[in-house]
Protein backbone atom coordinates (compact mmCIF):
# COMPACT_ATOMS: atom_id res chain seq x y z
CA UNK A 1 0.00 0.00 0.00
CA UNK A 2 1.20 3.36 -0.86
CA UNK A 3 2.27 6.20 2.18
CA UNK A 4 -0.50 8.47 3.40
CA UNK A 5 -0.76 10.83 5.88
CA UNK A 6 -2.54 10.99 9.11
CA UNK A 7 -3.48 13.36 10.83
CA UNK A 8 -2.67 13.06 14.90
CA UNK A 9 -4.73 16.10 16.16
CA UNK A 10 -5.80 18.74 16.08
CA UNK A 11 -8.51 17.00 18.19
CA UNK A 12 -6.46 14.17 19.47
CA UNK A 13 -5.84 12.53 23.51
CA UNK A 14 -2.58 13.06 22.93
CA UNK A 15 -1.80 16.55 21.98
CA UNK A 16 -2.40 18.10 25.26
CA UNK A 17 -3.92 21.40 23.79
CA UNK A 18 -4.59 22.09 19.83
CA UNK A 19 -2.32 21.37 17.63
CA UNK A 20 -1.93 18.63 15.15
CA UNK A 21 0.99 16.32 14.11
CA UNK A 22 0.57 15.21 10.28
CA UNK A 23 2.09 12.13 9.99
CA UNK A 24 3.41 9.83 7.28
CA UNK A 25 3.32 6.34 7.16
CA UNK A 26 4.02 3.31 5.36
CA UNK A 27 1.94 0.49 6.78
CA UNK A 28 2.81 1.05 10.21
CA UNK A 29 6.21 3.00 10.33
CA UNK A 30 6.78 6.56 10.35
CA UNK A 31 8.53 7.85 7.29
CA UNK A 32 8.23 11.98 7.48
CA UNK A 33 6.48 14.09 10.18
CA UNK A 34 5.45 17.85 10.14
CA UNK A 35 3.47 19.53 13.11
CA UNK A 36 1.22 22.32 12.30
CA UNK A 37 0.63 24.67 14.58
CA UNK A 38 -0.80 28.03 15.79
CA UNK A 39 -3.65 27.13 16.59
CA UNK A 40 -3.56 29.13 19.76
CA UNK A 41 -1.99 32.33 18.11
CA UNK A 42 -3.01 35.17 20.45
CA UNK A 43 -0.50 37.74 19.03
CA UNK A 44 1.28 38.76 22.41
CA UNK A 45 4.32 40.29 21.14
CA UNK A 46 1.41 42.48 19.24
CA UNK A 47 -0.90 43.43 22.62
CA UNK A 48 2.14 43.51 25.12
CA UNK A 49 3.43 46.63 22.82
CA UNK A 50 0.27 49.11 24.26
CA UNK A 51 0.33 47.89 27.49
CA UNK A 52 2.68 49.48 30.41
CA UNK A 53 5.68 47.29 31.25
CA UNK A 54 4.57 46.21 34.42
CA UNK A 55 0.92 45.01 33.30
CA UNK A 56 2.75 42.72 30.50
CA UNK A 57 3.31 40.70 33.65
CA UNK A 58 -1.16 39.42 33.68
CA UNK A 59 0.18 38.21 29.74
CA UNK A 60 3.18 36.62 30.21
CA UNK A 61 1.62 34.33 32.98
CA UNK A 62 -0.94 33.02 30.74
CA UNK A 63 1.87 32.11 28.08
CA UNK A 64 2.08 28.54 29.88
CA UNK A 65 -0.87 28.63 32.26
CA UNK A 66 0.91 25.21 33.52
CA UNK A 67 4.03 27.30 34.68
CA UNK A 68 3.19 31.19 35.12
CA UNK A 69 5.85 32.27 37.53
CA UNK A 70 8.73 30.94 35.22
CA UNK A 71 7.59 33.15 32.49
CA UNK A 72 6.50 36.12 34.00
CA UNK A 73 10.07 36.01 35.63
CA UNK A 74 12.01 35.56 32.41
CA UNK A 75 9.94 38.74 31.62
CA UNK A 76 10.91 40.67 34.51
CA UNK A 77 14.62 39.82 34.53
CA UNK A 78 14.69 40.87 30.79
CA UNK A 79 12.50 44.10 31.90
CA UNK A 80 15.20 45.41 34.73
CA UNK A 81 18.40 44.26 32.56
CA UNK A 82 17.13 46.93 30.59
CA UNK A 83 16.09 48.79 33.45
CA UNK A 84 19.31 47.97 34.73
CA UNK A 85 17.72 47.84 38.45
CA UNK A 86 18.82 45.13 40.50
CA UNK A 87 16.74 42.64 42.95
CA UNK A 88 16.97 42.83 46.63
CA UNK A 89 18.73 39.65 47.48
CA UNK A 90 15.29 38.33 49.52
CA UNK A 91 13.39 39.35 46.22
CA UNK A 92 15.73 36.78 44.55
CA UNK A 93 15.65 34.58 47.43
CA UNK A 94 11.68 34.47 47.18
CA UNK A 95 11.70 33.92 43.59
CA UNK A 96 14.16 31.02 43.72
CA UNK A 97 11.36 29.66 45.46
CA UNK A 98 8.51 30.01 44.05
CA UNK A 99 10.52 29.22 40.50
CA UNK A 100 11.38 25.78 41.70
CA UNK A 101 7.71 25.67 43.07
CA UNK A 102 6.03 25.89 39.95
CA UNK A 103 8.87 23.89 38.53
CA UNK A 104 7.42 21.20 40.57
CA UNK A 105 3.36 21.89 39.63
CA UNK A 106 4.73 22.11 36.06
CA UNK A 107 6.73 18.77 35.98
CA UNK A 108 3.66 16.93 37.89
CA UNK A 109 1.68 17.84 34.92
CA UNK A 110 3.42 16.85 32.28
CA UNK A 111 3.75 13.43 34.59
CA UNK A 112 0.18 13.52 34.80
CA UNK A 113 -0.03 13.82 31.29
CA UNK A 114 2.41 11.09 30.21
CA UNK A 115 1.51 8.51 32.66
CA UNK A 116 -2.04 8.18 30.78
CA UNK A 117 -0.44 8.60 27.90
CA UNK A 118 0.88 5.25 27.91
CA UNK A 119 -1.63 3.46 29.92
CA UNK A 120 -0.82 4.52 33.36
CA UNK A 121 -3.45 5.66 34.94
CA UNK A 122 -2.35 5.58 38.32
CA UNK A 123 0.32 8.52 37.05
CA UNK A 124 -2.60 11.07 36.65
CA UNK A 125 -4.01 10.44 39.93
CA UNK A 126 -0.92 10.46 42.27
CA UNK A 127 1.20 13.04 39.93
CA UNK A 128 -1.86 15.37 40.40
CA UNK A 129 -2.64 14.80 43.84
CA UNK A 130 0.52 15.36 44.66
CA UNK A 131 0.90 18.53 42.74
CA UNK A 132 -1.88 20.09 44.56
CA UNK A 133 0.31 20.15 47.68
CA UNK A 134 2.54 22.22 45.81
CA UNK A 135 -0.43 24.77 44.31
CA UNK A 136 -0.95 25.14 47.97
CA UNK A 137 2.00 26.27 48.51
CA UNK A 138 1.75 28.49 46.05
CA UNK A 139 -1.33 29.73 46.67
CA UNK A 140 -0.41 30.54 50.17
CA UNK A 141 2.81 32.21 48.78
CA UNK A 142 0.61 34.12 45.95
CA UNK A 143 -2.87 34.41 46.69
CA UNK A 144 -3.87 32.20 43.30
CA UNK A 145 -3.43 28.58 42.17
CA UNK A 146 -2.75 29.41 38.88
CA UNK A 147 -1.88 32.39 37.05
CA UNK A 148 -0.21 33.70 40.10
CA UNK A 149 0.76 37.34 38.12
CA UNK A 150 3.28 37.09 41.33
CA UNK A 151 6.93 38.36 40.20
CA UNK A 152 7.18 41.94 39.51
CA UNK A 153 9.76 43.96 38.01
CA UNK A 154 11.98 44.61 40.53
CA UNK A 155 11.11 42.21 42.47
CA UNK A 156 7.89 40.17 44.06
CA UNK A 157 4.87 41.01 44.96
CA UNK A 158 4.58 39.96 48.53
CA UNK A 159 6.65 38.73 51.25
CA UNK A 160 6.43 35.75 52.44
CA UNK A 161 3.86 34.58 54.56
CA UNK A 162 4.23 33.62 58.33
CA UNK A 163 5.85 29.79 59.09
CA UNK A 164 6.37 29.59 54.94
CA UNK A 165 9.59 27.43 56.01
CA UNK A 166 7.67 25.28 58.37
CA UNK A 167 5.31 24.35 55.20
CA UNK A 168 7.38 23.79 52.60
CA UNK A 169 9.89 21.75 54.87
CA UNK A 170 6.55 19.52 55.54
CA UNK A 171 5.53 18.92 52.08
CA UNK A 172 9.12 18.87 49.97
CA UNK A 173 9.59 15.81 53.12
CA UNK A 174 6.49 14.16 52.51
CA UNK A 175 6.96 14.73 48.48
CA UNK A 176 10.58 12.87 48.82
CA UNK A 177 8.80 9.86 50.15
CA UNK A 178 6.22 10.14 47.75
CA UNK A 179 8.74 9.82 44.74
CA UNK A 180 10.07 6.39 45.62
CA UNK A 181 6.47 5.39 45.46
CA UNK A 182 6.44 7.05 41.69
CA UNK A 183 9.87 5.31 40.92
CA UNK A 184 8.53 1.92 41.62
CA UNK A 185 5.01 2.83 39.92
CA UNK A 186 6.62 3.41 36.41
CA UNK A 187 9.88 1.27 36.78
CA UNK A 188 7.98 -1.64 37.36
CA UNK A 189 5.68 -0.85 34.66
CA UNK A 190 6.89 -3.47 31.86
CA UNK A 191 4.38 -2.03 29.35
CA UNK A 192 5.88 1.54 30.42
CA UNK A 193 9.62 0.45 29.85
CA UNK A 194 8.83 -1.18 26.22
CA UNK A 195 7.40 1.67 25.12
CA UNK A 196 9.71 4.54 26.04
CA UNK A 197 12.98 2.69 26.17
CA UNK A 198 14.90 3.15 22.81
CA UNK A 199 12.10 5.12 21.01
CA UNK A 200 12.05 8.28 19.75
CA UNK A 201 16.34 8.56 19.40
CA UNK A 202 17.41 12.08 18.50
CA UNK A 203 21.57 12.78 18.43
CA UNK A 204 23.27 15.40 20.41
CA UNK A 205 24.64 16.98 17.51
CA UNK A 206 20.85 17.49 15.81
CA UNK A 207 19.25 18.21 19.12
CA UNK A 208 21.87 21.16 19.60
CA UNK A 209 21.65 22.20 15.91
CA UNK A 210 17.95 22.12 15.70
CA UNK A 211 17.84 24.41 18.90
CA UNK A 212 16.45 21.69 21.47
CA UNK A 213 17.10 23.38 25.12
CA UNK A 214 16.14 21.90 28.58
CA UNK A 215 15.31 18.73 30.03
CA UNK A 216 15.04 17.41 26.26
CA UNK A 217 18.91 18.50 25.36
CA UNK A 218 20.17 17.00 28.85
CA UNK A 219 18.70 13.67 27.70
CA UNK A 220 21.02 13.32 24.61
CA UNK A 221 24.29 13.78 27.62
CA UNK A 222 25.04 17.44 27.37
CA UNK A 223 25.39 18.85 30.50
CA UNK A 224 23.78 22.07 30.12
CA UNK A 225 21.62 24.05 32.67
CA UNK A 226 21.12 27.79 32.31
CA UNK A 227 20.77 27.87 35.93
CA UNK A 228 24.73 26.75 36.37
CA UNK A 229 25.91 28.22 32.80
CA UNK A 230 24.47 31.18 33.13
CA UNK A 231 23.20 31.48 37.03
CA UNK A 232 20.23 34.38 37.42
CA UNK A 233 19.11 35.33 40.91
CA UNK A 234 20.69 33.08 43.88
CA UNK A 235 21.55 29.88 41.67
CA UNK A 236 24.72 30.23 42.35
CA UNK A 237 24.85 30.10 45.88
CA UNK A 238 22.70 26.74 46.17
CA UNK A 239 23.92 23.22 45.37
CA UNK A 240 22.38 21.05 42.96
CA UNK A 241 23.27 18.81 40.47
CA UNK A 242 21.99 19.49 36.84
CA UNK A 243 19.78 16.24 35.85
CA UNK A 244 21.73 14.65 32.66
CA UNK A 245 21.22 11.74 31.24
CA UNK A 246 24.69 9.37 32.32
CA UNK A 247 23.96 6.38 30.84
CA UNK A 248 25.21 6.52 27.06
CA UNK A 249 23.25 6.05 24.32
CA UNK A 250 20.38 8.68 25.49
CA UNK A 251 18.07 11.29 23.60
CA UNK A 252 15.51 8.87 23.53
CA UNK A 253 11.87 9.16 25.47
CA UNK A 254 12.99 7.20 28.23
CA UNK A 255 15.83 9.70 29.01
CA UNK A 256 14.05 12.55 28.86
CA UNK A 257 11.29 11.02 30.97
CA UNK A 258 14.59 10.25 33.42
CA UNK A 259 15.99 13.87 33.06
CA UNK A 260 12.45 15.59 33.85
CA UNK A 261 11.89 12.96 36.81
CA UNK A 262 14.92 13.14 38.62
CA UNK A 263 14.34 17.01 38.46
CA UNK A 264 11.53 17.11 40.58
CA UNK A 265 13.74 15.93 43.66
CA UNK A 266 16.71 18.04 42.73
CA UNK A 267 14.16 20.93 42.87
CA UNK A 268 13.03 19.86 46.44
CA UNK A 269 16.48 20.46 47.30
CA UNK A 270 16.95 23.75 45.87
CA UNK A 271 13.43 24.74 47.81
CA UNK A 272 14.89 23.59 51.17
CA UNK A 273 17.88 25.19 50.89
CA UNK A 274 17.00 28.46 49.87
CA UNK A 275 14.02 28.45 52.06
CA UNK A 276 17.25 28.55 54.83
CA UNK A 277 19.10 31.09 53.02
CA UNK A 278 16.13 33.94 52.76
CA UNK A 279 17.91 37.05 54.12
CA UNK A 280 15.93 39.69 55.75
CA UNK A 281 15.12 43.09 53.95
CA UNK A 282 13.60 45.02 51.35
CA UNK A 283 11.76 41.76 48.58
CA UNK A 284 11.12 44.75 46.46
CA UNK A 285 13.14 47.80 44.12
CA UNK A 286 11.55 50.26 42.20
CA UNK A 287 11.39 50.19 38.60
CA UNK A 288 11.12 53.55 36.34
CA UNK A 289 8.52 53.67 35.10
CA UNK A 290 9.75 54.34 31.17
CA UNK A 291 12.76 53.00 29.65
CA UNK A 292 14.87 53.02 26.65
CA UNK A 293 17.42 50.34 25.67
CA UNK A 294 17.19 47.03 25.23
CA UNK A 295 17.58 43.94 27.11
CA UNK A 296 16.95 39.93 27.35
CA UNK A 297 17.21 37.69 29.57
CA UNK A 298 17.40 33.13 29.44
CA UNK A 299 15.88 31.22 31.60
CA UNK A 300 15.98 27.59 32.36
CA UNK A 301 12.00 27.18 31.77
CA UNK A 302 10.27 23.94 32.49
CA UNK A 303 10.57 22.76 29.19
CA UNK A 304 13.93 24.44 28.14
CA UNK A 305 15.83 27.67 27.78
CA UNK A 306 13.02 30.60 27.66
CA UNK A 307 14.24 34.12 25.75
CA UNK A 308 12.66 37.44 26.42
CA UNK A 309 14.17 40.34 24.25
CA UNK A 310 12.46 43.72 25.28
CA UNK A 311 13.34 46.73 23.65
CA UNK A 312 12.25 50.38 25.28
CA UNK A 313 11.78 53.63 23.31
CA UNK A 314 11.57 55.70 26.14
CA UNK A 315 7.84 55.48 26.50
CA UNK A 316 5.85 53.34 29.69
CA UNK A 317 5.33 50.54 27.29
CA UNK A 318 8.34 48.09 25.21
CA UNK A 319 8.69 48.80 21.49
CA UNK A 320 9.11 45.25 20.74
CA UNK A 321 8.78 42.16 22.42
CA UNK A 322 10.12 38.87 21.19
CA UNK A 323 9.76 35.56 23.43
CA UNK A 324 11.56 32.47 22.49
CA UNK A 325 9.70 29.37 23.42
CA UNK A 326 11.56 26.34 24.17
CA UNK A 327 8.35 24.16 22.68
CA UNK A 328 8.76 26.22 19.39
CA UNK A 329 11.94 25.05 18.86
CA UNK A 330 11.72 21.35 20.08
CA UNK A 331 8.74 21.32 17.76
CA UNK A 332 10.86 21.86 14.91
CA UNK A 333 13.20 18.48 15.96
CA UNK A 334 10.16 16.53 16.58
CA UNK A 335 10.35 14.61 12.76
CA UNK A 336 13.90 13.54 13.31
CA UNK A 337 12.55 11.84 16.38
CA UNK A 338 9.48 10.14 14.97
CA UNK A 339 10.96 9.10 11.54
CA UNK A 340 11.37 5.28 11.49
CA UNK A 341 9.30 4.50 14.82
CA UNK A 342 5.98 2.72 14.75
CA UNK A 343 3.14 4.79 14.25
CA UNK A 344 2.16 3.80 18.25
CA UNK A 345 5.05 5.40 19.30
CA UNK A 346 3.55 8.83 18.27
CA UNK A 347 1.89 9.59 21.85
CA UNK A 348 5.17 7.77 23.98
CA UNK A 349 7.61 10.41 22.04
CA UNK A 350 5.23 13.27 21.56
CA UNK A 351 4.52 13.04 25.60
CA UNK A 352 8.03 12.71 26.53
CA UNK A 353 8.74 16.11 24.90
CA UNK A 354 6.42 18.02 27.28
CA UNK A 355 4.18 19.94 24.57
CA UNK A 356 2.90 23.67 25.95
CA UNK A 357 0.52 25.32 23.17
CA UNK A 358 -0.19 28.16 24.93
CA UNK A 359 4.12 28.91 24.88
CA UNK A 360 4.31 27.47 21.88
CA UNK A 361 2.14 29.37 19.73
CA UNK A 362 2.30 32.80 21.98
CA UNK B 1 30.20 26.17 35.04
CA UNK B 2 32.13 29.40 36.33
CA UNK B 3 32.51 32.20 34.43
CA UNK B 4 35.46 32.96 32.72
CA UNK B 5 36.74 36.43 32.62
CA UNK B 6 38.01 38.07 29.62
CA UNK B 7 35.82 35.75 27.55
CA UNK B 8 34.27 38.73 26.06
CA UNK B 9 36.74 40.89 25.09
CA UNK B 10 38.52 38.07 23.59
CA UNK B 11 36.08 37.22 21.22
CA UNK B 12 35.58 40.98 20.58
CA UNK B 13 39.28 41.07 19.70
CA UNK B 14 38.88 38.07 17.27
CA UNK B 15 35.93 39.43 15.44
CA UNK B 16 37.86 43.34 15.00
CA UNK B 17 41.30 41.12 13.33
CA UNK B 18 38.64 39.05 11.60
CA UNK B 19 36.28 41.42 10.11
CA UNK B 20 37.88 44.74 10.21
CA UNK B 21 35.10 46.78 8.26
CA UNK B 22 31.90 44.21 8.86
CA UNK B 23 31.24 45.76 12.52
CA UNK B 24 29.61 49.43 12.96
CA UNK B 25 29.29 49.33 16.56
CA UNK B 26 31.28 46.52 18.86
CA UNK B 27 30.96 46.48 22.65
CA UNK B 28 30.13 44.72 25.70
CA UNK B 29 26.65 46.06 27.26
CA UNK B 30 26.67 43.64 30.01
CA UNK B 31 29.03 40.70 31.33
CA UNK B 32 28.61 37.62 29.40
CA UNK B 33 27.00 39.69 26.00
CA UNK B 34 29.02 40.65 22.78
CA UNK B 35 26.85 43.02 20.89
CA UNK B 36 27.53 44.04 17.47
CA UNK B 37 25.65 45.68 14.17
CA UNK B 38 26.52 44.40 10.88
CA UNK B 39 25.11 45.20 7.41
CA UNK B 40 22.81 42.45 6.00
CA UNK B 41 25.81 41.24 3.07
CA UNK B 42 28.08 40.01 6.17
CA UNK B 43 25.92 37.91 8.07
CA UNK B 44 26.52 34.42 7.04
CA UNK B 45 30.53 35.26 6.61
CA UNK B 46 30.26 36.12 10.83
CA UNK B 47 27.92 33.44 11.67
CA UNK B 48 29.95 30.55 10.23
CA UNK B 49 32.86 32.39 11.52
CA UNK B 50 31.13 32.45 15.06
CA UNK B 51 29.73 28.67 14.78
CA UNK B 52 32.65 27.26 13.21
CA UNK B 53 35.81 28.34 14.90
CA UNK B 54 34.16 29.63 17.87
CA UNK B 55 32.35 27.08 19.03
CA UNK B 56 28.58 29.45 19.02
CA UNK B 57 26.71 26.37 18.57
CA UNK B 58 23.41 26.75 19.42
CA UNK B 59 20.89 29.67 17.58
CA UNK B 60 18.94 30.54 20.27
CA UNK B 61 16.90 32.93 19.10
CA UNK B 62 15.96 35.24 15.82
CA UNK B 63 14.29 38.40 16.21
CA UNK B 64 13.12 41.06 13.50
CA UNK B 65 12.36 44.59 14.43
CA UNK B 66 10.71 47.24 12.73
CA UNK B 67 12.29 50.73 13.69
CA UNK B 68 10.06 52.66 10.98
CA UNK B 69 12.81 53.95 9.14
CA UNK B 70 14.76 50.70 8.73
CA UNK B 71 14.45 47.14 9.84
CA UNK B 72 16.26 44.77 12.09
CA UNK B 73 17.05 41.13 12.25
CA UNK B 74 18.24 40.58 15.94
CA UNK B 75 20.46 37.03 16.07
CA UNK B 76 21.42 35.72 19.60
CA UNK B 77 23.88 32.64 19.47
CA UNK B 78 25.14 30.75 22.57
CA UNK B 79 28.06 29.31 23.57
CA UNK B 80 27.54 25.97 25.19
CA UNK B 81 31.20 25.71 26.44
CA UNK B 82 31.87 29.47 27.82
CA UNK B 83 27.76 30.46 28.86
CA UNK B 84 28.47 33.49 26.57
CA UNK B 85 25.90 35.37 24.18
CA UNK B 86 26.76 37.26 20.85
CA UNK B 87 24.01 39.67 19.77
CA UNK B 88 24.37 40.30 15.87
CA UNK B 89 22.03 43.16 14.88
CA UNK B 90 21.92 42.66 11.25
CA UNK B 91 20.42 46.18 9.17
CA UNK B 92 17.88 46.12 6.46
CA UNK B 93 16.51 48.72 4.36
CA UNK B 94 12.66 49.49 4.93
CA UNK B 95 12.16 48.99 1.66
CA UNK B 96 13.98 45.72 0.54
CA UNK B 97 13.45 43.46 3.63
CA UNK B 98 15.46 41.10 2.41
CA UNK B 99 18.24 38.89 4.21
CA UNK B 100 20.25 36.50 3.50
CA UNK B 101 18.90 32.62 5.40
CA UNK B 102 20.98 30.93 7.83
CA UNK B 103 19.57 27.20 7.57
CA UNK B 104 22.37 25.98 6.22
CA UNK B 105 24.42 27.15 9.28
CA UNK B 106 21.24 25.70 11.92
CA UNK B 107 18.40 24.14 10.92
CA UNK B 108 16.97 25.84 14.19
CA UNK B 109 16.63 29.11 11.86
CA UNK B 110 13.76 27.10 10.51
CA UNK B 111 10.67 27.87 12.68
CA UNK B 112 12.52 30.94 13.53
CA UNK B 113 12.65 32.80 10.18
CA UNK B 114 9.80 31.37 9.04
CA UNK B 115 7.84 32.80 12.33
CA UNK B 116 9.68 36.36 11.51
CA UNK B 117 8.65 36.41 8.06
CA UNK B 118 5.21 35.36 9.15
CA UNK B 119 5.02 38.18 11.57
CA UNK B 120 7.35 40.44 10.25
CA UNK B 121 7.67 40.36 6.69
CA UNK B 122 11.45 39.97 6.60
CA UNK B 123 12.06 37.32 3.65
CA UNK B 124 14.94 34.88 4.64
CA UNK B 125 16.40 34.40 1.53
CA UNK B 126 16.89 30.39 0.99
CA UNK B 127 14.65 29.37 3.51
CA UNK B 128 13.36 26.44 1.63
CA UNK B 129 9.93 26.51 3.30
CA UNK B 130 8.88 30.20 4.41
CA UNK B 131 5.08 29.79 4.45
CA UNK B 132 2.79 31.13 7.36
CA UNK B 133 3.78 29.34 10.54
CA UNK B 134 1.12 31.00 13.10
CA UNK B 135 -1.07 32.87 11.53
CA UNK B 136 -3.71 31.32 8.97
CA UNK B 137 -2.45 30.56 5.84
CA UNK B 138 -4.77 32.74 3.43
CA UNK B 139 -3.79 36.21 6.17
CA UNK B 140 -2.41 39.05 3.53
CA UNK B 141 -0.52 40.87 6.62
CA UNK B 142 2.12 41.39 8.53
CA UNK B 143 1.57 42.11 11.70
CA UNK B 144 3.80 43.25 13.49
CA UNK B 145 4.99 45.84 11.73
CA UNK B 146 4.27 49.75 13.25
CA UNK B 147 2.23 50.76 10.45
CA UNK B 148 -0.14 47.75 10.83
CA UNK B 149 -3.11 48.83 13.10
CA UNK B 150 -3.02 48.16 16.87
CA UNK B 151 -5.38 50.09 19.44
CA UNK B 152 -3.53 53.61 20.65
CA UNK B 153 -5.50 54.46 23.37
CA UNK B 154 -6.29 51.83 26.72
CA UNK B 155 -9.85 51.52 27.09
CA UNK B 156 -10.68 54.07 30.06
CA UNK B 157 -13.31 53.50 32.64
CA UNK B 158 -13.89 55.90 34.75
CA UNK B 159 -14.91 55.50 38.55
CA UNK B 160 -18.69 57.02 38.15
CA UNK B 161 -19.43 54.19 35.04
CA UNK B 162 -18.25 51.35 37.27
CA UNK B 163 -19.60 52.43 40.66
CA UNK B 164 -23.48 52.95 38.58
CA UNK B 165 -22.75 50.01 36.08
CA UNK B 166 -22.60 52.25 33.15
CA UNK B 167 -25.41 54.22 33.52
Amino acid sequence: MAEFWVNMGPQHPMTHGLWNMKVKIDGETITDAAPEIGYLHRGYEKIMEVREFQKNVVLTDRLCYVSSITWSHAYALACEKMMDITVPPRGQWIRVISLELQRIASHLMWLAAYGPDLGLLTGLLWALRERELFLDLIQLLSGARMNQNFPRIGGVRNDLPPDFDKYCAKITKHFREKLKEYHRLFHESKIFLMRTQGVGRISLADAINWGVTGPNLRACGLDVDLRRLEPYETYEEVDFEPQVWKGGDGGDSYARFMCRFNELEESCRIIEQAIKKVPSGAYRAKAPRRAEGEGFARTEDSRGEALFYVIGDGDDRPYRVKIRSPVFCTMAATPLMLRGNKMADVVSILGSVDVCVGEMDK
Amino acid sequence: MPHVSGTEEDLMKRLRERFPKAFTELGIPRPRVVRGVIDRKDLVEVCFYLKEELGYEHLSCITAVDWKDHFESVYHLYSYTTGTTAQLNAIIPHDDPKIDSLVKLWNAAHYHEREAWDLMGVVYEGNPKLERILLPKDFQYHPLRKDFPQETERQYISRRKLKTGGR
